[in-house]
Order: structure tokens, then C-alpha cells, then sequence
């Protein structure tokens, strides 16, 4: 039972000193589906996924992967645990070029113990195999990140995360800062992520987004789940008056 | 009919190959980096061409040629050091009180009897004890690295000061004072010592993982550090650099005078931040070329010589310098 989600969490408690942001957070995503994640701001969705992904320790309890227990006391504990994260602010180098971005911190060498030179051929071959498996048109993977639309910064941003093999992505606002055509493309991209078996966990204010992309919404409020449901079974005025608590008492989780 | 398609096949590659270099120039012709790098390139050749014009019989001499690359050949070693700082986003102010640190634990050690490579290496060890104090509290304890420098700056070249007692030590050794007399060709010891530093360097920059991640820290520390770059690391390690730079340069400053001085060459410190600026490094980080650094010492070096040569007084030319400095930043500042 428990290793037909990705992910679960089960009663998430997050204390900074005597502010419980988090009050026994219980959510979980499967492979292969879009899970999202809604609230108002200060909902405590930002906090539960830090906690997911290792930025914050959860003051209490449990984080499963495919039905084990995991601890992580770093981000990239949660990245070897095949957790990925792609923030607001995607976390690319500007001056960087895309290949270099792709592989940042995980460059490929050549070489024996400290005399080790980065093997640059494969890292552009890979670079280019990992933006075409997901159908992101990219000019040269040798430009700079600096130059490349918003659209075009999402997707490599999307590329390196998803490009190691992880098993659950989390999105936070990913068509946030977006306009409108781009934001159909990130669409896209993340229908063939779901599509190639990932769990993704998203994060979006855009209603019509979550209820086109989501199989399964969580509701959160004031560090509380408040409902959790299948996509085809909900609409946006529902989740409307679930977010500001309009109907809170008629429909808990 | 297969030679026609044969052929067909090896002028189409033909055409897509040429498709693609003529696409990766444009490119290189679009990045203002390229045209800060070459920026420095065309001013050396002004430079030379304009003293040569004028004084062509004492300019454009072997001789004279060679004095230049001798006189660049420390203040390049020091370039190096400074150019891995700025590229963090940082700057070393302390370069040439560490190079003094240095120089007179060389002295010590060699009025100590000490043989010549104990003497290099403990100058070396000195600049890495200040270069690694520098690091470390630029990132362990987060204070800003001007200060740091700053104050580094201040206690090297007082401890050189009390080591020393302010005096000289004559250093009186043949093979040393070789390194800075000998010349491989036309090419003198020196320029050949520097030059390999800035390969390395430029190789340590954009050929290891520790040169890209040195770029991320100082282009977006955040981001950086959510990828999971220890920026404390490559900090220590970037001001470390620095200062075994500052430390070796002592040994042939050394070999250069005959004697290691206890007063800091603040000329040293100016021209490493010129040059670095001049090169086209970005100052607020994540973008650097090794080669850039090295081409605009050469330009200031061969700019004071040819002031030299056609009879203006010293005091002009640290103003001619910093006239270039200025005007090149600016220069960058536009193409950008």
C-alpha cells in the first residue's frame, strides 16, 4: 500500500520556536502524476516542501520514498534520494553557459584522484541528449544562460532536475513569472515528465493550470491540510472557498 | 551516381559545418566579453606601435623588449591571485603585504643558513598561512573581503616589519640571482616562470570542476550554494591561491633585487587591481579570463617603459595609469 506513492508525508510538524507553520501535514504523490499543492500565501506550502526537500529538518514526523523512511539533514541528502527541486528563482548561474549550468556540481571528469580534467565533449553530448529527451529547443548549449527567455530558463531548469534520474519533482510556481506562451510550453514539458513516469508535486496560484495539470490537490490552510481530492472531481470555485476557509467545516480531509 | 551523392553528401557537410563556425562567431562577435578580452590585445599593440613610432631606436629594441617582459613578469604572478579574488565577486588587497610577509620569511630562513629551496618554500608557506586567514574569515566568519584584505594588508606588512627588525637581508646567491638574469632565447626566466603560472591557472580555470565552481560562487553565491557548492571552500581555496602567489613572487623579487625588503611595494597591489579591470574581469564576479590579466600587465608595464624611454617624469605615470584604468572600465562599461 504504501509503496503505491513516490512520496509520502505523514503528519509533518515544522515549529520555528513557538510558530507551528506546520500542524501535522499529511500529503503524498504518486508515480506518474501531478500532485498539487494549493493555498493561500503563508499556507505553510513553502515550508512543506522545504521540509521535502531537505532545506528545513521537520520538527516531527515522517518522510517515506517508495515506502522507506528517509531522513535528510541536507538538500543534498534529499537529491540523492532522488528528490528535485526547482525553486522560483531556478538557481542558474547567469554567467554560465547551459551545459555547464545542466551539470553544475555534478561535472563529468576525466582523470584519476585529484588530477582530474572536466571531460567537456560529453557533458555537451548529455546536455543535448537531456534537452531533447524532454523536446526543449534550445539555440546552442553553449550560450549563456543570461540570454535565454524565461520559458527557456524554466525548461533547463526542469532539464537539470529531472536529468539524474530523480523520482519526485517539486515545482514551486513554475509558470509564476511566465507570459502566457510560455507557460503553455512549461505546461507541456511537465505533462511529458508525468508521462515519462515522474512524481511531480506542484506548487501554483493559477487555478486553471492546477485543475488542467493535477490528478490529485491538496488543500492546504494556516499549516493545515484541509482537503485532499482528485482533480476530476473538484472545480475552482470549490478550491476557492477551501483556501479561504468559506466551506472549511462542510468538507474536511 | 554514388560518387555524385558522395559528393553531395561531403558539400552539403561542407556547408553545415561552415553554417556552424560562421553561427559560433557570430556568437563570440555578440558576447561583450570577447570584446573586453581583445579590447586589451588592440591597446597593447597601440601602445607598442605609438612608443615605437616615436622612439623606434630605444623603444622597439630586443634589449628593451626584454626589459618589459622581465618587469611584467611579477606583477603578473600576482595578476593570477587577484584575478581568481575578483572572480568570487571578492578582491585581495593584502597582495603585496603578503609578497613582503614573504620576502623576509625568506630572508630569516636564509640568514638561518637554510638552503634556497627551504627559503622559497617558507616564503610560500607565509603567503599561504595569510592567504588561508583571509579566506577563512571572508567565508567562515562572512565579513566583507575589502575589509578582510584590508586589514590583512595592515598586519602582513607589520609582522614583516617586526621580523625584520625594518631592516634588509642581503640575499647573496649566485643560482638565485640566475633565475632573474637568465634568459631561454630572447624569452627571459622570469617571463617563462609567469607564464607557466598563468597556463596553469588558466587550466585550473576552465578546464577543472574547482574553475567552474569558482565562477557559480562568484556569479550567484545563492544559487551556487543550493546546488550544493561549498562557497567557504572555494574561497579559502581562491585567497590561499593568492597568497602562495604573493609568497613565490617574494622568492623572485628576491632574485631580482638580492635582498629581501621589509617595505611593502604598493605598486604591486595598484597594478594587480588595474590589470585585472583592464583584462576585462568583471568585478562583481563570475566572469574572468586568465589571459585578459596577463595581456593588460604587459600593457602597463610596457606604458610606464615607453614613458620612461621618451623622458616623462615618474609622477606622470602613475597618473597615465590610472588614466588607462579608468578610461578602459568605462571603455567596457559602454561596449556592455
Amino acid at each position: 500500500m504504501m509503496a503505491d506513492y513516490a512520496i509520502e508525508c505523514i503528519d509533518i510538524v515544522k515549529s520555528f520556536g513557538s510558530v507551528e507553520a506546520l500542524k501535522g501535514v499529511s500529503i503524498n504523490a504518486k508515480a506518474g502524476e501531478v500532485t498539487a499543492l494549493v493555498g493561500d500565501n503563508g499556507a505553510g506550502k513553502s515550508t512543506l516542501i522545504k521540509c521535502i526537500s531537505g532545506v528545513y529538518l521537520a520538527t516531527s514526523g515522517e518522510i517515506r520514498i517508495g515506502g522507506e523512511v528517509v531522513h535528510f539533514s541536507s538538500p543534498e541528502d534529499a537529491r540523492v534520494a532522488g528528490i528535485e527541486t526547482v525553486y522560483q528563482n531556478l538557481s542558474l548561474i547567469e554567467d554560465l553557459t547551459i551545459w555547464q549550468n545542466l551539470f553544475l556540481n555534478r561535472e563529468a571528469t576525466i582523470g584519476f584522484g585529484p588530477f582530474r580534467i572536466l571531460n567537456k565533449a560529453k557533458m555537451r553530448a548529455d546536455a543535448e541528449t537531456m534537452l531533447k529527451n524532454l523536446d526543449v529547443h534550445i539555440p546552442s548549449i553553449k550560450s549563456r544562460t543570461r540570454g535565454l527567455s524565461g520559458g527557456q530558463r524554466q525548461a533547463v531548469a526542469i532539464c537539470r532536475a529531472v536529468g539524474w534520474g530523480s523520482k519526485v519533482l517539486i515545482m514551486d510556481e513554475p509558470t509564476a513569472a511566465l507570459g502566457a506562451r510560455e507557460s503553455v510550453k512549461v505546461e507541456e514539458l511537465i505533462k511529458k515528465m508525468k508521462s515519462q513516469g515522474l512524481a511531480i508535486l506542484l506548487i501554483s496560484h493559477n487555478f486553471d493550470q492546477v485543475l488542467r495539470l493535477a490528478d490529485q490537490i491538496f488543500v492546504m490552510r494556516q499549516g493545515n491540510v484541509m482537503a485532499g481530492m482528485r482533480a476530476s472531481e473538484t472545480s475552482g470555485g470549490e478550491l476557492v472557498s477551501l483556501i479561504t476557509g468559506a466551506s472549511a467545516s462542510k468538507k474536511g480531509s | 551516381m554514388p560518387i555524385n551523392q558522395k559528393a553531395e553528401a561531403s558539400a552539403h557537410a561542407v556547408v553545415s559545418a561552415s553554417n556552424k563556425i560562421k553561427a559560433g562567431v557570430k556568437e563570440k562577435l555578440k558576447d561583450p566579453f570577447f570584446w573586453s578580452d581583445w579590447l586589451v590585445v588592440l591597446a597593447l599593440l597601440l601602445v607598442i606601435i605609438v612608443f615605437g613610432s616615436i622612439a623606434p631606436e630605444s623603444f622597439l629594441t630586443t634589449y628593451n623588449l626584454n626589459n618589459i617582459l622581465v618587469a611584467s613578469a611579477i606583477p603578473a604572478i600576482i595578476v593570477v591571485g587577484q584575478t581568481f579574488a575578483v572572480a568570487t565577486a571578492g578582491i585581495d588587497l593584502s597582495v603585496s603585504s603578503i609578497m613582503t610577509f614573504g620576502a623576509v620569511s625568506f630572508g630569516l630562513a636564509f640568514t638561518r643558513g637554510w638552503n634556497l629551496w627551504s627559503c622559497a618554500l617558507i616564503g610560500m608557506l607565509a603567503g599561504l598561512l595569510a592567504g588561508f586567514l583571509n579566506g577563512f574569515i571572508i567565508s567562515v566568519r562572512k565579513i566583507n573581503d575589502f575589509i578582510v584584505t584590508l586589514g590583512m594588508l595592515s598586519i602582513a606588512a607589520g609582522i614583516a616589519l617586526v621580523l625584520s627588525d625594518g631592516r634588509p637581508v642581503q640575499v647573496i646567491s649566485e643560482p638565485l640571482a640566475n633565475i632573474a638574469i637568465g634568459e631561454f632565447g630572447v624569452v627571459p626566466y622570469l617571463m617563462i616562470i609567469a607564464f607557466s603560472i598563468v597556463l596553469a591557472a588558466h587550466f585550473l580555470l576552465f578546464h577543472t570542476r574547482f574553475g567552474i565552481h569558482l565562477l557559480a560562487v562568484g556569479g550567484d553565491p545563492d544559487s551556487a550554494r543550493a546546488m550544493g557548492i561549498s562557497i567557504v571552500k572555494v574561497k579559502i581555496i581562491v585567497y590561499s591561491i593568492s597568497g602562495v602567489l604573493a609568497g613565490f613572487a617574494a622568492t623572485l623579487t628576491i632574485s631580482r633585487i638580492g635582498a629581501a625588503e621589509p617595505a611593502a611595494n604598493t605598486s604591486i597591489l595598484l597594478n594587480s587591481v588595474a590589470a585585472v579591470v583592464l583584462g576585462g574581469v568583471s568585478l562583481f564576479g563570475g566572469r574572468a579570463t586568465i589571459f585578459g590579466p596577463f595581456v593588460a600587465t604587459l600593457l602597463l608595464q610596457a606604458l610606464s617603459n615607453g614613458l620612461t624611454i621618451i623622458g616623462v617624469a615618474s609622477y606622470y605615470q602613475y597618473v597615465s595609469v590610472g588614466i588607462v584604468v579608468i578610461l578602459s572600465a568605462s571603455l567596457v562599461r559602454t561596449s556592455q
